[in-house]
């Protein structure tokens, strides 16, 4: 088999492409959110984007519409904990996503009828999106490339030390509300590239493997976004060749590039005086 | 107007219990403030009140003449907070990146800004004597040059008002001194207003142009005139500790 071949179809084509974006997504929101110790957002919204895809298949209704409004509200709901009821991040992610889980399981359990259909979100599958979804990866990105350009100095003041970030006059709540908003539409969209139980690999092992070489924050995002944009190409060529599921394969070709970024790295600062 | 900082009646409490009562000054132009007083006295909530980063249960802030809530000005307040151990060592920015995040409340375009912050940045860190250092990642550093990455961030804008909390615990004997020495240009020569809080009060009678003394409540505010006379702040500091604030006051 020509592996080259591959390019020829058509939802090859999309899976890249939507991929790459999704990629480019997760892995600039990672910086920010993995520097905040916010790390495991992703895998909170994945868990409720779980509640939410078993409401859409209870009301026979596209799953992706009815997880967008609710992964979004979800999102302001922990930035609301954090705030205002006095908790760490991971303790308002950790309550927030264990009530999208038994949300979801008490929907399918009484529905009785869609484990299967529950089951291929959990997974993904990239080689089934659709033209749409590729449009709405490619706007998002497009968006999110916008926030960044017109408040990357700002994104990075809040990331570095929020209390002297408002001192200085930033909106940080404005900000932090744009960026989990942005997080919550990115994670509903990956769940069709490594589908939910694998969604925080994308936005913190891209941003993770860029921290141990990159010199400068810039550089970080741009490492971040091409690690995370390599592994989900590479992820896609090699579960083509060698029959094995997408999503899995992206998962581990970014944690295959970590450990290597993380060996090298070492090895680096060895040879360092 | 000369105004600075001005609080009036300023009380704040927390969870029902009350950590600043009644807190009223003025501050002027030009003049450097030492805020004193036990741990748990108030102090960084008193500034962080003044930031505008706690709301006051009740009473009124102004600065330059402009309630918090209102104040827009931001580019014209540099603040050094009390956190340096809670820095994430592993936060992949240079030297030189941190220090540019100083210039982010000023209100101008990027394109014009972008040669005068270039060179308020060079400045910036020539003060603090950290050019050499400029792209190393912050996280590489020791703590008394994390200290001064963020002292320069805090004067990149060229404040009229500095606020500082604590900012020589991760310095050397040498580094500070170099630091209070560019404190007391700043304050003499530029007229940058200058509010620390410190428990170096040796240091503060050689350099500070005013006391305030918290203990949840305003115990003294005034001039070293006032407080080296001050009976009250005798039983506060002992005989011996407020005789050396007002040696090195008049030995200034």
């Amino acid at each position: 088999m020509d592996l080259f071949d591959l390019f020829n179809h058509g939802f090859i084509q999309r899976a890249l492409v939507a991929g790459s974006f999704i990629a480019v997504l997760c892995s600039t929101l990672g910086v920010f959110l993995v520097l905040r110790r916010l790390s495991l957002i992703g895998d909170g919204l994945a868990h409720v984007t779980f509640g939410s895809v078993a409401v859409g298949l209870l009301f026979q209704t596209y799953p992706f519409y009815v997880a967008v409004p609710i992964v979004m509200a979800s999102a302001l709901g922990i930035m609301k904990l954090i705030d205002k009821a006095r908790l760490y991040g991971d303790a308002a992610i950790g309550i927030v996503s264990s009530m999208g889980i038994a949300g979801g399981v008490i929907i399918a359990s009484a529905a009785g009828g869609f484990n299967v259909d529950l089951f291929s979100y959990l997974f993904g599958n990239i080689l089934a999106i659709n033209p749409t979804e590729v449009w709405i990866a490619a706007a998002l990105s497009v968006c999110l490339v916008i926030v960044i350009f017109f408040y990357y100095h700002e994104l990075m003041a809040i990331t570095f030390d929020e209390e002297s970030a408002k001192a200085s006059g930033i909106k940080v709540a404005r900000i932090n509300r744009v960026l989990v908003l942005l997080t919550a539409l990115t994670v509903v969209l990956a769940m069709k590239v490594v589908g939910i139980m694998l969604i925080s690999a994308l936005l913190i092992i891209p941003p993770v493997t860029a921290i141990q070489f990159s010199r400068g924050f810039k550089a970080t995002i741009v490492i971040s976004c091409a690690a995370g944009v390599i592994c989900v190409i590479a992820g896609i060529m090699i579960s083509y060749a060698l029959d094995l599921p997408a999503g899995a394969t992206i998962v581990t070709a970014n944690f295959v590039l970590f450990i290597s970024a993380f060996i090298f790295a070492r090895l680096c600062s060895k040879d360092r005086p | 107007m000369n105004g600075i900082v001005a609080t009036r009646d300023l009380h704040f409490r927390y969870n029902g219990v009350e950590i600043l009562s009644d807190i009223t000054f003025n501050l002027e132009k030009g003049e450097f403030l030492g805020i004193v007083g036990p741990n748990g006295s108030g102090k960084t909530t008193l500034v962080r009140i003044i930031l505008g980063l706690l709301k006051p249960t009740s009473g009124s802030v102004e600065l330059f003449g402009t309630d918090t809530a209102s104040f827009t000005e931001w580019q014209t307040i540099g603040y050094l907070p009390q956190k340096i151990g809670t820095l994430n060592p592993h936060f992949p920015a240079t030297v030189e990146e941190i220090v540019s995040l100083g210039l982010i409340s000023r209100r101008e375009t990027r394109k014009a800004a972008a040669g005068k912050d270039r060179r308020a940045i060079d400045d910036a860190m020539a003060l603090m004597d950290i050019t050499a250092i400029r792209n190393k990642l912050i996280g590489e550093l020791s703590g008394g040059q994390q200290q001064r990455v963020l002292i320069a961030r805090a004067l990149v804008s060229g404040p009229q008002l500095l606020i500082l909390d604590e900012p020589t615990t991760a310095l050397d004997p040498e580094g500070r001194e170099k630091f209070f020495a560019t404190l007391g240009d700043l304050n003499r020569n530029r007229t940058v207003t200058i509010i620390m809080i410190t428990h170096d009060i040796g240091t503060i009678g050689q350099y500070a142009s005013r006391l305030l003394y918290l203990d949840k409540k305003l115990v003294f505010y005034g001039g070293f005139d006032a407080f080296c006379t001050s009976g009250e702040m005798t039983s506060y500091f002992g005989e011996h500790s407020q005789h050396i604030i007002c040696h090195r006051h008049s030995n200034r």
